[in-house]
């Protein structure tokens, strides 16, 4: 799973020391958490003091201490589970068949089932911690009436029922990462030490496990009540298990109804996923956590390490994020390192570090410049997908234009196409197979054919998948990698199909829309907005950016001795000001700017949805921190008629 | 150290306080008033805000319930009404009340139950006495605002970059003012009531954050725009359980963060505005956070508890210093332009004293610079009493000003509210000494600012970036709002410390007819 050849040093000595140290919290807290789901479970309020002797006799004991060492595995699992499927640019599903298609993804299937089976270990560790009644899978038991009845071994329902629970409870809490991206790991504005983080966001997983729990529990009950005798019977076949008939079966609504079964379901379903979150929680606090990168380094061997080098990276995206949290942060608040970026190389006397910075910051914005603008050609103002020849046509007008203007931002690229990296084929529709958005060990949901294994599982998927039998329409099968996506027609044209196998040759025939087509297409334009959110899925690293330019051009008034940030001062003003343009016109698209609802309940971090908002702010306040700084100083800066005219809004306060 | 004694006399019945021109408080009446300023009219206009001319709302919302008839509803209903209106409390009080449709264990249970409650509340609130205060005399206690409830004026608030400033009114509206534009919007929402404090957004023309008794309003007000009524869709609410009355709010110099305090809650937040998202920054002691200040450098927060504690948050990492005071809780405090100096003051105290951050670890205590106990001076129309303690503090973006605004004594009339004004220079010299005793050099004090004979000072500000000095914003007990700007030539620009980040833009130029002025000035002081 974890490919070696892909990872770096700053995967092997950062990110992976970080996910060990954050495991090895998470195995440390399990036993106070452990302690406290003893007492929960087995407190009774009549005797208070013979709970506290019999629960601590119980985690002396021999059996508690092996479903403590279980349940260590399971929670160095689940960690390796969050190191593996982490991302940092949120898989943003653009409608319901694309979700659709991320929950029935061959990946997405084998974690359902690792969380199953880790579920199952949890609840019988939970069996076995509750004791009584749940203990052991069967029990002796004279079945039959009358004389002839023999000892046998029956099945015990309690026990079946929690370790269902348990499966049941991992499963939708894996489906329920994908509707919530929960692997997606934000980073925090405000910088606080890793305790206090910690200690700050624990009241909230709290509750929020007891939440989920609850939801859980109730949806398996009724899952329970009406499939419980499909398992109960084949577990009885398997390990060869009688049902008592003289014990009330469980799978009916008086059985159901056990005030105390149900608060041991509940206790227990809170007790897994707490575990679980809490080793999610660490994890996102751990690898979260500010990394100071050398500016420049006096040894060669280093040079790799150093801020202007790793900016440039485009593998490990983490590492990228890092760099430029890192960037926005010592143009804040370190006058010692801004000297560093500002100094001039020793032979030469070039200014190598603030060039790589600013140059990586301006790609950067220039990217989603274009991104912005190709979206916005192939989108009509209602906010839907244009038709297909109207937009090629536009694009390629306004594209020529726009790329004239900004020739001067762009360092040589790839052809930089709409990426959507929500998408579930993005990477396969766009053909770059290495597209920088999307991190190198991250779990790409979008990307079914990342390992041979994978493949094999994805085959026969396309093989059944709804369309596959119906749909003969080669265009409709050219379409269908595209209908998971909110990439417009006119990329494709232009972009060769990766993987031939899948993408079958261009049109052959005048298109005929089929029904099942016309309902795919309407079922994909559903979710305009995340459309919006997912052109802005990555937004973090340009606000980075365009904070690490503006406090360093600020800072650069006082500070650059050398006059560095001067030669740059008019593409960086020129830059912010065409991506103002292009967000100004971005927010007048009908969903772009309505809020997204505030749900604050699960672990899944909603950031995501409101960086386009952020972006938006901090590309404002960036320009005003700029003209504030320079004030009319700015009018001897060589620049465009029309970019001067929207600077003097901005020196006159009007925007 | 200084003191009132060294003040000149404050001004005779009639005469007000015009502008300091060559090293003194020109004063005059009302008719001289234009004469003088006529030079600087932006600053002259006067806005008056008469009482009588405010609607004010007789009636709050939940007391529109009697004018309905009563109608009997089933027990959930009613029960699950309360759940909504009044939460837990809310529930048990009427399954209490209703007493003759529930069992009588539930009655009972739920009438224990409330007790109980009632009991470790008051227990909390003896604690910290400030809970058990309604939210309207919370506000009232720990606004920077003099007898905030009475007040015409309830917040003001310059515009840090543009020349134009915030008025928000008794009657719960806020009203914009730009000397360049005809058309002065008004705000008005629907959660805006009981306005503690606006506060414009630093690096952006139009976002002004409101304090408000149940949540947090951020108006996004069009320069450009020539309506007068901006809908309330222009409001981004930002509000979070158990904070609620906001006393304080505080932008980040940078314009990326926004701060907001409450009493009744012991974290403070500080908001993502743009994604309305927040972290809880909470330390349990103290029962809750009054007074918020960010430096200048944008380095430290202050933030003021109503207990006899304070604490200076590091914005870096957001961890904090513990202050603990001696007599009272911290009143008000002012960061000096470069951010390296904390003046405060203490309830219950007659003087300010100063902290002072650094490279170095900082002071092991604060330093006394200035005592404002009170002085008799004898004018022509008897024995008038200055001194006492102090309400607010200002200091101007040059560092050469510092307006205090003194209590008085509401009921007795030789002793008003009062606002002295301080010369202060932030020597070099002393920076590299350890002796704490004078970091900030208190110079020959200024004078006192009065206004019409009768009106009270409420609340003052300075000017962000007035170009010939310093400007004084004051607003008065009548509802007046008057400026005066105090001519000099700064000593030096304001130096940064930590950041480094540059000054406002301030002009390279002076007019020649000040120039002669400084020379007073440096030599005086």
């Amino acid at each position: 799973m974890f490919s070696t050849e892909q990872s770096c040093w700053f995967i092997r000595k950062v990110v992976c020391w970080r996910a060990v140290a954050s495991i090895a919290w998470a195995v440390l807290l399990l036993l106070p958490i452990t302690a406290v789901f003893v007492i929960l479970s087995r407190f009774s309020l009549l005797h208070p003091i013979q709970t506290f002797s019999e629960c601590l006799s119980f985690l002396t004991c021999a059996s508690a201490i092996f479903s403590l060492i279980l349940m260590c595995g399971v929670i160095i699992m689940v960690g390796f589970l969050n190191l593996e499927y982490y991302t940092v640019i949120p898989t943003i599903a653009c409608s319901k068949i694309a979700l659709l298609g991320q929950l029935l993804h061959p990946r997405q299937f084998v974690n359902s089932l690792a969380h199953c089976i880790m579920g199952i270990i949890v609840a019988w560790c939970c069996a076995v911690t509750l004791g009584g009644r749940y203990e052991t899978i069967g029990y002796p038991c004279t079945q039959g009436d009358g004389t002839d009845s023999s000892p046998q071994m029956c099945l015990n329902e309690y026990h079946l029922i929690l370790l269902l629970a348990g499966a049941f409870v991992g499963f939708s809490h894996s489906l329920l990462a994908v509707i919530s991206n929960i692997n997606y790991v934000s980073f925090h504005t405000v910088q606080q030490y890793k305790y206090l983080r910690f200690k700050g966001s624990l009241p909230f997983v709290v509750k929020c496990s007891a939440a989920q729990a609850l939801y859980s529990v109730r949806n398996y009950i009724v899952v329970y009540f009406f499939l419980g005798y499909i398992p109960k019977a084949w577990i009885c076949k398997t390990l060869n298990l009688h049902l008592n008939s003289s014990v009330h079966p469980l799978d009916s609504i008086a059985g159901l109804l056990d005030l105390s079964l149900l608060y041991h379901q509940w206790i227990s379903a809170s007790f897994l996923l707490f575990t679980w979150n809490i080793t999610l929680l660490l994890f996102r606090i751990f690898v979260t956590e500010v990394y100071s990168f050398p500016v420049q380094s006096s040894f060669t061997e280093d040079a790799h390490q150093c801020l202007p080098k790793v900016l440039t990276d485009k593998q490990p995206m983490i590492l990228k994020f890092l760099a430029l949290q890192d960037v926005a942060l010592l143009s804040q608040h370190s006058p010692s390192r801004r000297c560093e970026v500002f100094s001039l190389s020793q032979p030469g006397g070039h200014p190598h570090n603030w060039n790589a910075i600013s140059k990586e910051c301006l790609s950067l914005l220039a990217d989603l410049t274009q991104r912005l603008v190709a979206y916005h050609d192939t989108v009509a103002t209602n906010g839907r997908a244009k038709s297909l020849s109207t937009g090629s046509e536009r694009k390629t007008s306004s594209e020529t234009s726009f790329t004239s203007a900004t020739e001067d931002l762009m360092s040589p690229r790839p052809t930089l196409l709409l990426r959507t990296p929500a998408s579930v084929f993005a990477r396969f529709v766009v053909g770059t197979p290495h597209s920088p958005l999307t991190a190198p060990f991250t779990p790409d949901l979008d990307s079914p054919f990342a390992s041979p294994a994978l493949r094999r599982l994805t085959a026969p998927l396309d093989q059944c998948s709804p369309w596959f039998g119906t749909v003969q329409s080669p265009h409709i099968m050219r379409r269908a990698p595209k209908l998971w996506s909110t990439s417009t027609d006119s990329q494709v044209n232009g972009s060769p199909p990766a993987s031939p196998a899948s993408v079958p040759s261009p049109k052959q025939e005048p298109f005929k829309p089929s029904r099942l087509a016309l309902f795919l297409r309407n079922r994909k334009e559903q979710l305009p907005e995340a459309s919006s959110q997912a052109l802005f899925a990555d937004s973090q690293a340009h606000i980075w950016a365009l904070e690490g330019l503006s406090y360093l051009v600020q800072a650069s008034f006082s500070e650059d001795q050398f006059g560095v940030i001067q030669t740059t001062l008019p593409s960086i003003l020129g830059c912010m000001l065409i991506l103002q343009e292009a967000v100004d016109r971005h927010f007048k698209l009908p969903h772009a700017s309505s809020k997204p609802v505030r749900s604050a309940s699960g672990m899944g971090d909603s950031t995501y949805k409101t960086l386009r908002f952020a972006l938006r702010a901090t590309l404002k306040t960036a320009i005003y921190r700029i003209t504030t700084t320079f004030g009319n100083h700015l009018n001897a800066v060589q620049m465009s008629a029309e970019h001067r005219k929207r600077l003097q809004q901005f020196l006159e306060y009007k925007e | 150290m200084c003191s009132l004694a060294l003040f000149p006399a404050p001004l005779a019945c009639g005469q007000t306080t015009l502008c300091e021109s060559n090293n003194e408080l020109l004063s005059g009446t009302a008719t001289d008033h234009r004469l003088k300023q006529s030079t600087h009219i932006n600053y002259s206009v006067v806005l008056y805000f008469p009482r009588e001319s405010l609607k004010l709302h007789c009636r709050t919302e939940s007391s529109s319930k009697a004018a309905f008839l009563d109608h009997s509803e089933t027990l959930w209903m009613r029960s699950a009404a309360a759940w909504r209106d009044g939460g837990l409390t809310g529930l048990l009080n009427e399954i209490t009340n209703s007493n003759t449709e529930v069992p009588k264990w539930l009655s009972v249970s739920s009438g224990f139950t409330l007790a109980l409650l009632r009991w470790f509340s008051s227990f909390h609130g003896s604690l910290f006495p400030h809970l058990t205060m309604s939210s309207e005399n919370m506000l009232a206690e720990f606004s920077q605002v003099l007898n905030w409830s009475d007040c015409v004026v309830r917040a003001f608030a310059w515009h840090p970059h543009a020349d134009k400033f915030a008025v928000a009114l008794l009657d719960d509206s806020i009203k914009i003012y730009n000397p360049k534009s005809a058309t002065t919007p008004t705000l008005k929402h629907r959660l805006q009531r009981s306005v503690a404090a606006v506060q414009w957004k630093p690096m952006c023309a139009s976002a002004l954050a409101v304090a408000c008794q149940n949540c947090l309003l951020v108006w996004h007000v069009d320069p450009c725009s020539l309506s007068t009524r901006p809908s309330s869709g222009c409001a981004q609410v930002l509000s979070n359980p158990g904070h609620s009355p906001v006393t304080s709010i505080a932008w980040s110099p940078s314009g990326s963060l926004l701060v907001s305090a409450s009493p009744m809650d012991t974290a403070m937040m500080v908001w993502d505005v743009a994604s309305e998202s927040c972290v809880p920054l909470q330390r349990v002691g103290g029962g809750g956070v009054t007074f918020l200040s960010w430096s200048p450098d944008s380095s430290h927060v202050l933030a003021s508890t109503p207990s006899a504690l304070f604490r200076v948050w590091e914005t870096r990492t957001w961890t904090c210093e513990r202050w603990p005071c001696v007599k009272g809780r911290c009143q008000s405090g002012c960061w000096s332009p470069d951010g390296s100096r904390l003046l405060f003051t203490v309830q219950g105290e007659m003087v300010i004293y100063v902290l002072t951050f650094g490279d170095t670890p900082g002071p092991q205590a604060a330093a006394v610079v200035a005592d404002l106990s009170e002085t008799t001076f004898n004018t022509a129309d008897g024995d008038i009493i200055v001194g006492g303690e102090i309400h607010s503090l200002s200091w101007d973006p040059t560092g050469e000003r510092l307006a205090v605004l003194l209590e008085g004594d509401p009921q007795a009339a030789d002793r008003p509210a009062i606002i002295a004004v301080f010369k202060t220079r932030t020597n070099p010299i002393f920076e590299l000494l350890p002796c704490t005793e004078c970091f900030v050099r208190f110079s020959v004090s200024s004078g006192f600012v009065q206004g019409e004979p009768g009106a009270e000072p409420r609340m003052m500000q300075f000017h962000p970036n007035f170009q010939h000095g310093a400007l004084l914003t004051v607003c008065w007990s009548s509802g007046r709002i008057t400026h005066v700007p105090f001519y000099f030539l700064g000593a030096g620009v304001p130096h940064f410390g930590l950041s480094g980040s540059p000054s406002l833009p301030r002009p390279q130029e002076r007019p020649a007819d000040f120039a002669n002025q400084s020379l007073f000035t440096e030599l005086i002081s």
